[in-house]
């Protein structure tokens, strides 16, 4: 007699194993199938295509009636399956119930859906299915807004399409970068980048708090209280494994149902496979696993044997124009190298990982063509120690003595573009380098390479070594680290010429060898970005050095010191009072420093909020006494009691420190007032320093007296107190503009001069410009960064994650 | 094994630490750019810097006081330093960071 095998599920799983099974035993079952939507099996990933109008619906059904008829299977389309006793071996549908020998459990996935107020209006969509992809495409007829939440594979396929069909999109992602799961932050910006080509907004850190209307969607509520107008809203942030039935019916379930690697479940007469599955921890939501599971499901169904075992996966977006792949395990980790390989005029980005002498992960953009022969070395673990100098360019460039890497550069073709910006191919650069341009600089003057965004100097370099050999030396202009071969000027210029705005254009754009940077350019490129950008980019305390982080100095013992600001060195019995109780409750150690101001020493890190709060409410801010930024402005008592003042030197001090405090420069800034020659506030020794005298006001700068003491130039003198703020503020913001990080005012001034400076300055419209964008700047950053921090919500940030020495105490 | 839950991965903040205090001494947790998480001791070998306080780059974090960098899968300064931190097992589930601490347990109770 013939068996009956029930399966519950027409997906993309359960399809395939009914082919295998027909294929080998055409007879041994008697076929019944469940599916909950109303048709049977299509390919479910060409709903993007389908979504976007590049594919019917027609030439994505893969069964359709005649199949199921010729291979005598019963079809209950349209119909759920309520429940399953496996006592009485039954299912049961909406429309009866059906016994069987043999049960399939193949449901797939649920979308998930976050639980946000707002998120059952009509309007809001997940993406799984058929009527999905039909309820978006008859919405997005009528144009609008939508908005997608999730910016995973699922949430920009569907951007992707709504785009195309003339929606204006907007894609939330919670997490820093876009399918933070398959790539890297590199290629997540390249991504990001290429989407917003497109017209769609993406906004990654994203939180979704509620979606709101009265009876249908309007807007999307974010958390931190962004609102944007939506006429439709895609949720795609995730699937479950559909497990119901199986819970139901007491299957063992873990996230997935569990099954063995023969896909049964903990009932032996009961399979599952797809989706719904979890093996040994694992859940797959990807169609090539599932394809060998179906195979397997197949061969225990006609009491074969065999194994499903998972495989290295590997992932494709399919948006037309993006392109992009990952496979493999591409996290950093224990001795493995990364191979990093950009080319910014392309929009490339290459990332191998390394492990032993095997390649382990791989994520490219833009570039994929060579993607499935790196994907075939993962799969196969091939040793690659003889082709590791030249892995990265891919299969075209293997075998016959190419281990050198220049090699790599020599077999490009001669119409390979070397300079993507002036168009210069390689076979032009090299007749130039033959016909006696010997240098960079002179490849530049006669080929134009090199000359405008400077990102293929390296590869002009190569090229210059290969066509002259020993007779070209490389050029060795100090780089700022290891992770790149640019020198602090070369980013600077670059990060103004070609706008960019984030940390991951400037690694992209500008080539960097390593993921994130280090500790040495990371605090740089931060500063860079945020001087020049900055209403566009956010300064990232994860960039800063610990003090700046923390906004107190940490001491040699871990504690740190805390200073508030006294403007001009004024103080008052308020204050001290103030200052007097913190320092007797938090145990602090009181010393009154060579800034005119007073530190208290040896506070905790978990009592910083709580001393800074007291501060703050005697009305004192932080004095940055930590910071590249403003220090201190020393003044003397001047014209208000000094018989020999001649202007309000401590005013114009007080003055000058309420304009200028908050702002970040490359290195720190102090300032000097004295009322008179006599000098009393070391103002010549300062970074600026200004020495009142009867006409007006001498301003200096480029002073020091650190590690090198310096007097300072003077750099103008004017008449009045407004001139004297005005030039300052202008000196500041040029010194932000072009200082290398780490260049104190007076390293600055020996490497542009002090002629250029004044030269600039002196023009009264460019004064009034910097002045502008000093100010502008100052509109973001001059926030006292101590109230921030003792707000509870931020404090919480200050103690200990975890505190187990509490615990067994109670 | 004891796995404890310390805390949800968004409460480190991404390329930061947070310390976790035990009877053993601090543990610094450390959450990557990629979303990985690395615990390790929080006291440098070379003067005792506090590590959760470094800039973290990659797996690496750079020690805040005196630039010594150590690799947190395998604790080994870079470099031409020598020394090393210790460093703990740690994972997500759903979300959360469950630190394994019976070694530090062990130790206090020892
Ligand atoms: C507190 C104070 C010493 C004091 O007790 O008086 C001080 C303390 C520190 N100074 Fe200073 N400097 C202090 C006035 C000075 C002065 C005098 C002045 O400003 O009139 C100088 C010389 C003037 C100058 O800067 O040109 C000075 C030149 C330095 C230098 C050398 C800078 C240089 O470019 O050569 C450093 C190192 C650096 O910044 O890289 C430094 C660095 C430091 C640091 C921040 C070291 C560090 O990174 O941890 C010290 C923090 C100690 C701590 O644990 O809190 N400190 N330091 C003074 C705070 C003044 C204030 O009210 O803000
Ligand atoms: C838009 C989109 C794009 C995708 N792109 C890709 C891609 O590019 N590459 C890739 O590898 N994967 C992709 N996927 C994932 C892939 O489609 C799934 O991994 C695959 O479809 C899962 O197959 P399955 O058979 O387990 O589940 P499904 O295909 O979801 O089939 C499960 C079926 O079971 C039915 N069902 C559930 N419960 C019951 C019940 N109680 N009674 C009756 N019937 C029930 C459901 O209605 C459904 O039809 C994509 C998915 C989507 C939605
Ligand atoms: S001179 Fe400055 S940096 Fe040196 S020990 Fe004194 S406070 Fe510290
Ligand atoms: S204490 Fe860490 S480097 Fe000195």
């Amino acid at each position: 007699m013939k068996q009956k095998l029930v399966v519950i599920g027409a997906g993309m799983a359960s399809g395939r194993v009914l082919e295998h099974l027909r294929d080998r035993a055409p007879d041994q079952y008697d076929i019944t199938l469940f599916n909950a939507e109303p048709r049977g099996n299509y390919n479910r990933i060409m709903l993007s295509p389908l979504l976007s109008g590049e594919k019917t619906y027609a030439e994505i059904v893969t069964h359709d009636d005649d199949w199921y008829a010729d291979k005598a299977i019963t079809c209950r389309f349209g119909e759920h399956v309520v429940g399953i006793d496996r006592e009485a071996k039954t299912v049961t549908g909406q429309n009866g119930t059906v016994g069987y020998d043999k049960l399939l459990i193949a449901t797939g996935s649920a979308p998930f859906i976050i639980p946000v107020p707002g998120k059952d209006l009509p309007g809001v969509i997940s993406y799984r299915d058929l009527d999905d992809t039909n309820a978006m495409v008859e919405a997005s007829a009528k144009g609008g807004k939508a908005v997608v939440i999730g910016g995973g594979l699922l949430g920009l396929e569907a951007a992707a399409g709504l785009a195309l069909r003339g929606m204006e999109v907007t894609v939330l992602h919670l997490m820093g970068h876009l399918m933070e799961r398959q790539l890297d932050e590199a290629a997540g910006y390249l991504l990001k980048k290429d989407l917003e080509k497109r017209g769609i907004t993406v906004l990654t850190k994203a939180a979704t708090k509620a979606i709101l209307g009265e009876d249908h969607v309007e807007a999307v509520l974010l958390e931190d209280g962004t609102v944007l107008d939506a006429d439709l809203v895609v949720m795609a942030v995730g699937i479950r494994p559909e497990t119901r039935l199986a819970n139901d019916a007491h299957l063992d379930v873990a996230r997935g149902i569990e099954v063995n690697a023969q896909m049964m479940t903990s009932d032996p007469d009961v399979l599952a496979v797809g989706e719904c599955v979890e093996l040994d921890g694992q859940l797959f939501g990807l169609v090539a696993p599932l394809y060998d599971q179906a195979k397997v499901v197949a061969a225990t169904l006609t009491g074969e044997e065999a194994a499903f075992v998972p495989k290295e996966l590997s992932t494709k977006l399919k948006v037309t124009g993006c392109d992009l792949f990952s496979a493999g395990d591409f996290a950093e980790g224990e001795g493995r190298e990364d191979v990093v390989f950009r080319d910014p005029s392309r929009g490339v980005y290459k990332r191998l990982v390394i492990e032993g002498n095997k390649l382990v992960g791989a994520v490219m953009y833009g570039d994929t063509a060579d993607s499935n022969w790196f994907f075939g070395l993962i799969k196969d673990g091939t040793d690659i120690a003889e082709m590791r100098e030249t892995l990265i360019f891919g299969p075209a460039y293997q075998g016959g003595g190419q281990a050198d890497p220049l090699s790599a550069v020599a077999a490009l073709p001669p119409e390979a573009e070397i300079c993507g910006c002036n168009g210069i191919c390689k076979s032009t650069i090299v007749n130039a380098i033959e016909g006696g341009a010997t240098d960079l600089g002179a490849v530049k003057a006669t080929t134009k390479a090199s000359a405008s965004c400077g990102t293929c100097t390296g590869l002009v370099e190569q090229l210059l070594q290969v066509t002259l050999g020993d007779g070209f030396e490389m050029p060795t202009a100090q780089p700022v680290c290891g992770c790149t071969d640019l020198s602090h000027e070369d980013v600077r210029r670059l990060i103004k010429s070609q706008e960019l705005k984030s940390q991951e254009a400037v690694w992209q754009e500008l080539g960097w060898k390593t993921v994130n940077g280090c500790h040495t350019c990371r605090p740089a490129v931060n500063f860079y970005l945020l001087a020049d950008w900055p209403l566009d980019y956010t300064d990232d305390p994860q960039s800063r050095f610990v003090n700046e982080r923390n906004h107190a100095n940490i001491q040699k013992d871990g504690t740190y010191s805390v200073m508030p600001r006294m403007w001009g060195g004024m103080t008052t019995p308020q204050e001290l009072v103030a200052i007097a109780q913190a320092a007797e409750k938090y145990g602090a150690t009181v010393k009154v420093t060579g800034g005119q101001r007073i530190d208290l020493l040896g506070v905790k890190k978990e009592d910083l909020p709580a001393i800074w709060a007291d501060l703050n409410a005697a009305g004192m801010v932080s004095g940055h006494a930590y910071t590249k930024g403003l220090r201190t402005v020393k003044t003397c008592v001047g014209s208000d009691w000094c018989r020999f003042g001649t202007q309000d030197s401590t005013g114009l001090g007080i003055k000058l420190e309420k304009r200028l405090w908050g702002s970040w420069t490359p290195h720190k800034v102090k300032l000097g007032v004295s009322g008179c020659p006599r000098n009393c506030a070391e103002a010549t020794c300062k970074d600026i320093g200004i020495v009142c005298v009867d006409s007006g006001y001498q301003i200096g700068v480029g002073g020091a007296a650190g590690m090198d003491v310096k007097e300072v130039e003077r750099l103008v003198d004017v008449p009045t107190e407004e001139e004297a703020i005005e030039w300052t503020v202008a000196f500041v913001q040029l010194y932000r503009e072009n200082a290398k990080y780490l260049d104190r005012a007076y390293k600055w001034l020996a490497k542009v001069g002090l002629d250029w400076v004044q030269e600039v300055l002196a023009d009264p419209a460019e004064r009034a410009a910097l002045v502008d964008r000093f100010d502008l700047s100052q509109s973001v950053y001059q926030t006292d960064p101590w109230a921030e921090r003792a707000r509870p919500e931020v404090a919480q940030s200050f103690q200990p994650l975890a505190d187990f020495t509490l615990e067994a105490a109670e | 094994m004891t796995w404890t839950d310390i805390g949800a991965v968004t409460d480190v903040p991404l390329r930061g630490a947070r310390l976790v205090k035990t009877h053993a001494g601090c543990i610094a947790v450390f959450r990557t750019a990629e979303d990985e998480v690395f615990a390790a001791s929080n006291a440098c070998p070379h003067k005792q810097g506090p590590l959760s306080e470094g800039i973290v780059h990659g797996q690496k974090v750079t020690c805040p006081l005196h630039n010594w960098v150590f690799d947190l899968n395998t604790g080994e300064a870079q470099g031409a330093d020598e020394g090393r931190i210790a460093v703990y097992p740690v994972r997500i589930e759903a979300g959360r960071i469950l630190l394994e601490i019976s070694a530090l347990q062990n130790r206090s109770a020892a």
